[in-house]
């Protein structure tokens, strides 16, 4: 079946098996290998994308079901060379290790951020009970949306 | 040279840029042209005899390429998977060494041992194909814990090997340790089992093997650790493939801890099959899968028994360990709960006598392994339960306890009675900033607060020592180890003066892509962006074994400063060649060859460029070119040691254990990067804290059916069960290697399960408890306060 | 996963005959549990009747005296709603401890009263406080409703389309989430309603159940002293890796209680 929607600010017209889901849509065949599978239990959040400005699970989304939403993939949060501000602040405070879950951990903490402009460590931890890190033991994650919400609303205000 | 970009500069992380923008380039995200998907037809029993494979109907499928059974793998001569490291137990009797065929033949001896492999045009094919090969078994009674595997009459997991037996092996001198229990004034006894876990690195294993019949060549992309372990590994002992055939790549790589450090059965038959099938074959673990397929880790049950004088000196130790190492051997599965366990159980202590017996034994369950720490995290705890044991029946303070058998500080370099000969260290401090950081005489207040929320608050602390820097080849070979473990660099040296490194060690989540720059960047004087370092490649790089047992900086670091020293000799002369001067006369800092007493000099770069466009050269002494290759074998193991103090709270109405407050001193030796290595010991901490409180691997008793398949039952850490974790370093450099690093990979691992039992185990002390297994689970912590007639009147 | 049709009809009557069109259909909501049941390959239905295209599924309104959430009203959607957060906050904190948040995000009220996964936490608010299950044929009571382990009343082919909760006098729930899952090992919701005091236990056993015992107990007097001693019996109760039923059974009492202190401390009296 074919599907419309918007992916990274792009329209995007593709045919779909209905069994597809979002994760095998975007790595298997738009070449956007940035959203990880960790799981399959929808658990470890490696797969997080916005749906609707929303985070999502991919590995547990159709494809199908698609039509006509707006998707943001890790691929399309930089300004062009220019980092997410998320995704400079992962940087920054060393929230990342080997990278595997750090695409969906840095979706999943903006939409948070959105919501959140100075969040407690706590907020934080509890938000990101469904994204799965084994490397950082979580703690420099936790300074990377502090500090990435703290720079998502400077630079709203700046805007 | 710089204080922001050289050794000790907190340099973030050049490896970033690519993670954050989902730019990575793992395993799974590899596409070839024409590639098709495999999966795995696995068992569903513990135990059975594998009758027959009806792969028929199966092959019949739309878009099945083939499907290919141990019976093809024997067809075509393909070997069982090696054990690297056997060991030689009492009697001089070598570990057994059971065939482990790639694909089961005759029996299967684990839930999840894999029969055969579908190879389809897309994965929805392979999966169906996948259900439709019909497997005949006679299921036969599983074994399953280490203790029944040990009963008389137990079943046999190997036919030829009745006992299940893998190796019987000891240490340490059992006479000695007789006599020091005989004048004993007290003896602390202590059963305990060490938990077993499946270390899941978020990234679940893949592999990508495609075949090239013009050139006869075999390239593996996969998820390891060691690449070109791999290539020997698989292409001499499994595929019999010409090593100059091979390549094996391990790109990015999500996570290791051990788990992505054997050479694994589906390697082997994943690039089997790219040319049997002649199309690239891709092979993804999906996450249960991958808890019925990698290694498992840890699995003791352990007597321990302390003697002491009347002052609470050690005297001597004595423990007896059964080790589980599952249904075959995996690559190093013998050396884990032997070498890598009992010789560090004379932790920081004086303990003059140590004896310490460990059967590794083999049950229906998947291949026991190395897993972050390996080995050490049990002899760690071990120890420092025992050690807690004996003080709260001595009525000795814990941290005094320690003071009083420590190591003292003059006494290193330090023979231990369990072989280990210990560099550096100091213990000592690390326990005297531990405490003062946690305010360890302040705890009874904090425990009062506890106590009027209703809450049991317990205190824990640990010191240890490991050993790790794997390994000096002189020690580990004496120690079974089939080959050498030292490791390689090569510095090349563009005419630009920009650096690319090659490395034999593999980054998948350390950061050595920084680290190895800022060594550079230190010793050759250019900034750490002019320099590229390259791993994981068998193609590209020289040799190289790996990165496990925290050796990358000490072993590859040292490698790699070796090759830096070299690149300097060149450069020296090649200056002198330049400056018309005598090469003992040229001198080499920051980044700039100068000729002692004058102001004549010769940057890095223009000597690189001389290097590639000479002019003039005495040929006969001095070969174009900048690039210089080093090996290092180190001389000992690297001893980092530490002291850890957690406090926890229990809600004794649930049982629920929150960890409040944790601080950790740890002497990893210089510190290249301190906040990659504050990173790499906080995760190590909270993966120690996975076991201590959350994570459990179970299997039932009688099934042998993996209980904990999934993140629905295996209780991965999650970021809201921490508190912010405090970690400080405190340095004694390692004595043997140029860079004074010892390694901080595993320390976390190692020290934090005993240091959360000890606090959990201090909170429910009142109620006549010595002792908690792991992991300290709610039911498992309420059943301890109820049986004690504790829990109901609870507010 | 296997092969499905997949439809996204825009009505409640396209989406009846969809579903009628073959027994193996099945609908679609938010997707949290059936689809990792079909990765997994544990269902394979022949097709899946997505409902989310259907406008008047989804929403809230409140009345003077009830709150109905739309079928594929997602969890985030409730736990958020000003309305529900100041007439029946218990029940919005339920939503906000579902799952995660990715989980909350596209998770569906009737997509779990429907699923009725022993260990969900939707079922304990529904029977607590006297919920009606509308559906494409009319209404269900909660009392009837849930009629085992992933069993419900509802008829092939019928609709959850709207769930109607009374708005109580007082409400608290109160979880143990299972450390791995985070799905409830026990969960209890306490509500005061006009009919009197009505108490729900998810997770502890194979389907939610009212505790009688603790109605009746809390019937004579609303405080969590009125609990102290009572024993819970072991019987039909759920034991797994994570808890057994000893374990089960004390978590029903100390929730309880835990449920009457938050009920009793919030002071809301609707």
């Amino acid at each position: 079946m074919q599907i419309r929607f918007q992916l990274n600010g792009k329209p995007v017209t593709v045919d779909v098996p209905p069994h597809e889901l979002l994760s095998e849509l975007l790595r298997d065949r738009l070449g956007l290998t940035g959203t990880h599978v960790g799981c399959d239990t929808s658990q470890c959040g490696a797969c997080v994308v916005h749906v609707d400005g929303r985070s999502v699970k991919s590995c547990t989304t159709l494809a199908a079901a698609l039509e006509g939403a707006t998707v943001t993939s890790i691929e399309g949060l930089a300004d062009g060379a220019a980092l997410h501000p998320m995704q400079q602040a992962f940087h920054e405070k060393h929230g990342l290790q080997c990278g595997f879950c750090t695409p969906g951990m840095i979706m999943s903490s903006v939409e948070f951020a959105k919501n959140n402009p100075d969040p407690t460590p706590e907020a934080v931890r509890h938000w990101l009970e469904g994204n799965f890190c084994r490397c950082t033991g979580y703690q420099n994650i936790v300074s990377s949306v502090q500090a990435g919400a703290a720079a998502m609303h400077a630079q709203r205000k700046g805007a | 040279m710089n204080a922001r970009t050289g050794i000790g500069a907190s340099l973030l992380r050049k490896e970033d840029l690519r993670f954050v923008t989902g730019r990575g380039n793992y395993v799974a995200d590899i596409q070839r042209p024409g590639m098709a998907i495999g999966v795995f037809v696995r068992s569903p029993h513990a135990h059975a005899r594998l009758l027959s494979i009806d792969t028929t109907a199966a092959k019949a499928m739309p878009g099945v390429v083939g499907i290919y059974t141990g019976a093809d793998l024997d067809a075509d001569g393909v070997g069982g998977l090696p054990c690297a490291w056997p060991v030689t137990g009492k009697g001089n009797t070598p570990s057994k060494e059971p065939v482990h065929p790639a694909l089961a033949r005759g029996k299967v001896r684990h839930v999840g041992d894999p029969v055969a492999f579908v190879v389809a045009d897309t994965m929805v094919q392979a999966k169906n194909a996948a259900e439709a090969v019909v497997v005949e078994y006679e299921p036969l009674p599983a074994v399953v814990g280490v203790l029944d595997a040990l009963k008389p009459g137990a079943t046999a997991v190997f036919d030829d090997i009745p006992d299940n037996v893998c190796v019987d092996w000891e240490v340490g001198d059992a006479a000695a340790t007789d006599a020091a229990f005989a004048k004993a004034a007290h003896v602390a006894r202590l059963s305990l089992v060490n938990n077993r876990l499946v270390g899941n690195p978020m990234e679940p294993r893949a592999a990508v093997a495609e075949h090239d019949p013009s050139r006869g060549s075999h390239t593996l992309w996969t998820t390891s650790q060691f690449p070109h372990i791999v290539k020997l590994l698989m292409g001499n002992f499994v595929l019999h493939l010409p090593q100059h055939k091979i390549r094996v790549v391990s790109p990015d790589v999500g996570g290791g801890f051990g788990v992505k450090q054997f050479h694994y059965a589906e390697e082997a038959v994943v690039t089997w099959a790219a040319k049997k099938a002649l199309r690239p074959v891709k092979w993804v673990c999906e996450r249960s899968e991958g808890f019925l397929s990698d290694a498992h880790g840890r699995d003791h049950v352990t007597e321990a028994e302390l003697a002491l004088d009347e002052r609470g000196k050690f005297l001597g130790l004595r423990v007896r360990t059964i080790a589980n190492m599952g249904g075959y051997l995996s690559t190093f599965g013998p050396n884990i709960p032997t070498n890598l366990y009992g010789l560090l159980l004379a932790g920081v202590y004086t303990t003059p006598a140590i004896y310490c017996e460990v059967k590794a034994v083999f049950t229906n369950t998947l291949p026991v392994d190395a897993y972050r720490g390996a080995g050490r995290p049990e002899a760690t705890f071990v120890l420092e339960r025992i050690v807690d044991v004996a003080a709260s029946e001595m009525g000795i303070d814990k941290a005094e306890i320690r003071r009083r058998n420590m190591i003292p500080p003059d006494a290193y370099p330090y023979k231990t009675p369990v072989m280990m000969e210990y560099d550096s260290g100091d213990p000592g401090g690390c326990l005297d900033r531990a405490l003062a950081a946690i305010d360890w005489t302040g705890f009874g207040k904090r425990r009062a607060e506890s106590a009027s929320r209703g809450k049991l608050r317990g205190i824990g602390l640990t010191t240890y020592i490991e050993a790790c820097g794997l390994a000096p080849s002189r020690i580990a070979t004496r120690l079974g180890a089939r080959g050498g473990l030292f490791e390689s660099a090569t510095v090349r040296v563009h005419p630009t003066g920009d650096v690319t490194v090659l490395m034999g060690t593999h980054s998948h989540g350390q950061g050595h892509e920084t680290t190895c720059s800022q060594i550079v960047s230190e010793r050759l004087g250019i900034p750490p962006e002019n320099i590229e370092v390259v791993f994981g490649d068998t193609d590209r790089v020289q040799f190289g074994l790996g990165t496990y047992g925290s050796r990358s900086a000490a072993v590859g670091g040292s490698a790699l400063a070796k090759a830096t020293d070299k690149v300097i000799v060149k450069g020296r002369k090649i200056a002198a060649h330049m400056l018309e001067a005598s090469e003992e006369d040229v001198t080499f800092a920051d980044g700039r060859f100068s000729v002692a007493g004058t102001d004549l000099s010769k940057t890095f770069q223009d000597v690189a460029l001389m290097a590639h466009y000479p002019v003039d050269y005495p040929l006969e002494i001095l070969e174009p070119g900048l690039e210089e290759q080093a090996f290092y074998d180190p001389v000992n193991f690297t001893f980092p040691c530490g002291a850890h103090i957690a406090e926890v709270e229990i809600d004794p109405e649930t049982g629920v254990v929150s960890l409040v407050d944790y601080v950790a001193v740890d002497d990893v030796g210089t510190v290249i990067n301190p906040m990659i290595v504050d990173g790499q010991i906080v995760g190590g901490i909270v993966q120690g804290v996975g076991q201590a409180l959350f994570e459990d691997c179970v299997y039932d008793e009688s099934s042998g059916q993996l209980l904990s398949g999934s993140f629905m039952d295996y209780c991965l850490p999650r970021a809201d069960q921490f508190p912010q974790i405090t970690v400080q370093t405190h340095v004694t450099p390692c004595t043997h290697n140029a860079l004074g690093v010892k390694g901080c990979g595993e320390v976390g691992t190692i020290a934090s399960p005993a240091t959360v039992i000890n606090a959990v185990v201090d909170a429910l002390a009142h109620l006549g408890v010595n002792h908690v297994d792991m992991p300290a689970s709610p039911n498992r912590v309420w059943r301890i306060i109820n049986d004690a007639g504790f829990g109901q009147t609870a507010k | 996963m296997r092969t499905f049709d997949y439809v996204r009809p825009a009505t409640l009557p396209e989406a009846l005959s969809a579903l009628a069109a073959s027994p193996e259909a099945r609908a679609l909501g938010g997707g949290m549990s059936l689809v990792p049941a079909l990765k997994l390959r544990l269902a394979a239905p022949s097709a899946l009747v997505d409902l989310r295209g259907i406008p008047e599924l989804r929403g809230i309104r409140i009345t003077d005296d009830a709150i109905v959430i739309g079928a594929t009203t997602t969890h985030a959607d409730v736990a958020a709603h000003p309305a529900i957060l100041d007439r029946l906050p218990a029940l919005a904190a339920l939503a906000g401890g579902i799952g995660d948040p990715q989980v909350r995000n596209c998770g569906t009220i009737g997509g779990v009263v429907a699923n009725n996964d022993p260990s969900a936490d939707y079922p304990a608010a529904l029977l607590a406080l006297g919920a009606s299950i509308e559906t494409s044929r009319g209404s269900h009571a909660a009392d009837d409703f849930f009629t085992g382990m992933f069993e419900t009343a509802l008829a092939p082919g019928e609709i959850v389309t709207a769930i109607r909760f009374p708005i109580p006098k007082q409400a608290a729930y109160e979880k143990f989430k299972s450390p791995a899952s985070r799905y409830a090992l026990v969960g209890v919701f306490v509500a005061v309603t006009a009919g009197g005091v009505r108490v729900a236990v998810t997770g502890a056993a194979s389907c939610v159940f009212r505790a009688e015992m603790i109605e009746s107990a809390l019937g004579e007097r609303l405080a969590p002293e009125s609990l102290e001693g009572l024993r819970f019996s072991t019987d039909g109760l759920n034991a797994d890796m994570h808890a057994d039923a000893p374990f089960r059974a004390h978590l029903i009492g100390v929730l309880a209680r835990r449920a009457v202190s938050k009920l009793l401390a919030t002071g809301k009296v609707n």
